[in-house]
């Protein structure tokens, strides 16, 4: 056994255009270490490791795979030299069964039933050696995200990794299937693989890793022993600057209800239902936070408030009933009762990437007659509202006339937020308001929010982040399969119990919880539940579903 | 990632796709033991040598700009409007009902009426493709295609059955009454002193057009419809989150881009043949797609590129008339500049793309 460093990265630099992703990064990875790479989006870690799996050439610097000075033109050469992805979006054929997907690509000789077989073997093996349970015939679309990732990390091991790269693994999993990640980890670590594990999230490095190296604006700022550090360290070497982990705001004033859902229920144009009789309520002055995995229903909550869906049920704004499916249940309507929304995509739905700043600032807006000037738009005008709204919500740089697209993640937010705050609606829907944004930014937006709320408006949030949801809600509620499994004051909120509401269980952890409401809908389980268990029947429901359609 | 310059995307990406277009040309010329400096000159004199020429090229460059500019708002709502050819077909019959059949006592009036005309008939025959997309999806590239053939059938019934003049051989209506008859350029600069060939088919249809390019400017970049066309054309998901209706946006811009088609009408039919015959449109709604790729969806471009074609056609049927140079080489000629500005755009794009980022961040 040499005691070469697995991973070893001198030098490395690579440069989008005028972009400098990454400048001289030089990093170690000892072998047998659970490796973190901590960092703002755009920091430059999904670059560095892009490089790293042969998927973009580095202008400068040298690879060395344990020890060897290695070239890696493709992920071809990634592979031979032992290193396995796990990617953020997984690359599975949605139709194939486990076995076929591991073993996609490295198929041997003409026939496929040999490979197939000594697939299985394998697949076997690893399985009890890494307590990596996957059933080989299930079909991919058939099993929870949880296991689509098991087999991710399945296909790295079946081209023998020695090193596996995670790239956000726990973005789409519950509090408790990332749990089981981590054991899974720790297993593999044990057995000698070399992880690096790429987040954003500061808890999982404190909780997993041994080593940790921290990203800022393209460049290595330091690399520490994980067990010598503590979160808010990172925090400051991750922005540059001290910053607040925590939300100051003062207790909520609730008011009257704003919004009233009652019973709502949508059936997507695939016959699937997603969401099954859904009665929420949002007061003046509160901040409802919406919780869960996504993918259970939050997303199209939001999209029939929003009006870009049909739905059936009923819901009011202000007492008066919403149009849920005929001439008023478009977009405009909604934003004429004065309901703003922050999509959850800023990229996809609430900008349009091409158009400047100023265009931006009206989207949805633009039938507003302020911004009306004869048969023409009043185009000058709208850019002079947009630069002072630019000033106002700190928009960088605060040109108007730069293209959505050429601004940082954060940045976009900020120019969503502004529009959708500006014209003082009574009520605010805004989904993942800091997914994918730095932290300087984060704390400027949910100052915005609290601010929205302390002028008596009602908000509706929904987040994957359970940190978010915690720390900026007045109350939550928590979605799980198109349902609400509870609801409760966030004060006596807690992890665990949340964690077991979002995997659709309602147990001690839940009850623990005062002030709570608990749906039938969760299933009770007595002390820890089985996840694997609860994956099977929401396998089944899946699976049913599509039998319908 | 950035970008290149506004003014190299607009102009120096063309103009090396037309160079690139040329020395093939060039290639092929001198293949079939011709002389291509010798082709190039007779080009440029017969299509931009004399006001005959001028009239020519102009009245060709008219019909490229009614279907280029159909096209390239269509391009704005992301739809591929291949049915400008069928609509420009339809386009003549709306303009031969109103000149034969509407008794109108002078050309202003009956511009006006044809103008109408033209429009209302091209935007209803994109109409039906428009709802198919919009309400159940069927791709707007294989209807408008489909409907092209539709249209020429349809106006080869009309003209044979119904608007054949007793006892005429050929497929064509009767002339249009003189009334109707518009004002060519010769007529039209004649007051002014200036001497404009009087056998050019150039006219009044021009200044259409003209203002044709300033109303789709204006549409595009300075009304709410406008704007509301080209957010959807960029991302649908996006339009739904702000309330523009898919289906209403996807029907207005094909009714639109159908209309401007049908305006191509208007010179062919009211301004040269003064009747409608059947082969009126000769393959202008395609040019029309390659004019509005390379004039990048701009009504400016779009101009630009229509008077290149019209030089491209003017000058190609000169060549044909003085040298041994065989009329199928002519079209091979455009086809090599539609597949070079159009389809190939990217071809030369890229590299250039990549040469200015590089230079400036050796700058930077």
């Amino acid at each position: 056994m040499t005691t070469a460093p697995a991973i070893e990265l001198r030098g490395i630099s690579k440069a989008f255009g005028p972009v400098q992703a990454n400048k001289d990064i030089s990093i170690l990875v000892e072998r047998g270490t659970i490796h973190g790479i901590i960092g703002e989006n755009g920091a430059g870690k999904s670059t560095l490791m892009s490089i790293l799996y042969g998927f973009y050439k580095a202008d400068a610097g040298e690879i060395f795979i344990g020890g060897q000075k290695t070239e890696i033109p493709d992920s071809q050469a990634a592979i031979a030299a032992g290193i396995g992805m796990v990617f953020q979006h997984f690359k599975l054929v949605e139709n194939f069964t486990v076995l076929e997907n591991v073993v996609l690509g490295a198929e041997d000789g003409r026939l496929l039933r040999p490979s197939l077989a000594t697939a299985r073997a394998e697949l076997k093996a690893l399985a009890s050696d890494y307590g990596l349970n996957v059933d080989p015939d299930a079909v991919i679309a058939d099993i929870g995200v949880g296991q689509q990732q098991r087999v991710e990390i399945l296909k790295a091991l079946y081209r023998q990794a020695d090193i596996l790269i995670l790239d956000e693994p726990t973005g789409v999993l519950t509090p408790a299937e990332a749990d089981q990640l981590f054991r899974i980890l720790g297993r593999l670590k044990a057995e000698g693989k070399t992880i690096v594990l790429i987040t954003h999230k500061l808890r999982e490095i404190m909780e997993i890793t041994d080593t940790v190296s921290v990203m800022r604006r393209g460049e290595m700022t330091a690399t520490v022993r994980t067990a010598e550090t503590s979160p808010t360290e990172l925090a400051e070497l991750m922005v540059g600057r001290k910053v607040l982990l925590r939300v100051d705001k003062t207790p909520a004033q609730p008011g009257a209800p704003i919004l009233e859902i009652e019973n709502l229920s949508v059936t997507d144009s695939a016959g699937v239902q997603r969401l099954r009789g859904v009665s929420l309520n949002v007061r003046a002055g509160e901040i409802l936070g919406l919780a869960g995995v996504a993918g259970n229903g939050q997303s199209e909550l939001l999209e029939v408030l929003g009006g870009m869906r049909t739905a059936t049920g009923r819901i009011t704004m202000n007492g008066q009933p919403i149009d849920l499916g005929g001439r008023h249940s478009d977009g405009q309507s909604r934003r004429a009762r004065g309901i703003g929304h922050v999509p959850e995509d800023r990229q996809r739905e609430g900008l349009i990437m091409p158009y400047s700043a100023w265009e931006n600032s009206v989207f949805g807006y633009h039938h507003d007659p302020r911004w009306q000037n004869g048969p023409l738009m009043d185009n000058a005008g709208i850019e002079a509202a947009a630069q002072d709204q630019m000033d106002r919500f700190d928009v960088r740089p605060p040109n108007p006339r730069l293209a959505a697209r050429n601004f940082s993640g954060g940045n976009q937010q900020k120019i969503v937020v502004a529009r959708e705050i500006d014209r003082n609606p009574d009520l605010l829907l805004i989904g993942q308001p800091t997914r994918g944004v730095d932290i300087g930014a984060i704390e400027f937006i949910h100052k915005q929010i609290i601010a929205l709320r302390d002028q008596g408006k009602a908000i509706l949030l929904v987040s994957v982040e359970l940190d978010e949801i915690l720390s900026l809600a007045d109350r939550v509620a928590v979605m799980f399969d198109g349902q609400i499994m509870g609801e409760g004051p966030a004060g006596s909120a807690t992890q665990v119990g949340l964690g077991c509401l979002m995997a659709g269980l309602g147990g001690d952890d839940t009850r623990d919880m005062s002030g709570w409401t608990i749906s039938d809908a969760a299933i009770i389980e007595e002390g820890t539940p089985d996840v694997s268990r609860i994956e099977a029947q929401l396998a089944e429901k899946h699976a049913d579903a599509s039998k319908e359609v | 990632m950035d970008r290149m310059p506004p003014w190299a995307d607009a102009l120096l990406v063309p103009l090396i796709s037309l160079v690139l277009a040329a020395i093939l040309s060039a290639l092929v010329i001198i293949g079939i033991g011709e002389d291509p400096v010798a082709a190039v000159t007779l080009m440029v004199k017969g299509a931009l040598g004399s006001t005959y020429g001028w009239g020519y090229t102009l009245y060709y460059a008219t019909n490229f700009i009614f279907t280029g500019l159909a096209v390239a708002v269509a391009f704005h709502a992301r739809m591929f409007n291949i049915g400008g050819e069928g609509q420009a077909m339809l386009g003549g019959l709306g303009v031969a009902l109103v000149c034969l059949y509407l008794p109108l006592p002078h050309w202003t009036l009956a511009l006006v009426a044809a103008t109408l005309g033209a429009a209302i008939f091209g935007a209803a025959w994109a109409c039906v493709p428009a709802v198919l997309q919009a309400r159940r999806g069927s791709h707007i590239v294989i209807t408008t295609i489909m409907f092209n053939f539709i249209a020429a059938a349809l106006l080869n019934y009309m003209l044979v059955n119904l608007l054949r003049p007793k006892g005429a051989m050929d497929p064509a209506t009767a002339k249009f009454p003189a009334a109707t008859n518009l004002p060519t350029l010769h007529d039209m600069l004649t007051p002014i002193g200036l001497n404009f060939s009087k056998a050019a088919p150039a006219n009044v249809t021009l200044v259409i057009a003209l203002l044709a390019c300033l109303a789709v400017w204006l549409l595009i970049w300075r009304t709410r419809l406008g704007y509301e066309i080209r957010a959807f054309g960029h991302s649908e998901t996006a339009a739904r989150y702000a309330g523009i209706s898919p289906t209403r946006i996807t029907v207005v811009a094909m009714l639109i881009s159908g209309g401007l088609a049908g305006l191509m009408a208007l010179n062919t039919t009211m301004g040269e043949a003064e009747r409608l015959v059947l082969n009126s449109v000769e393959g202008a709604g395609f040019i029309g797609i390659a004019v509005a790729l390379m004039g990048r969806s701009h009504p400016l471009g779009v101009l630009m590129a229509a008077v290149l074609f019209g030089f491209l056609y003017q000058g190609g049927a000169e060549l044909a008339l003085w040298t041994n140079i065989p009329r199928e080489l002519i079209v091979v000629i455009q086809a090599l500049v539609i597949l070079f500005t159009g389809a190939l755009d990217n071809m030369v794009r890229m590299p250039l793309e990549r040469l200015f980022l590089s230079r400036r961040r050796k700058e930077g």
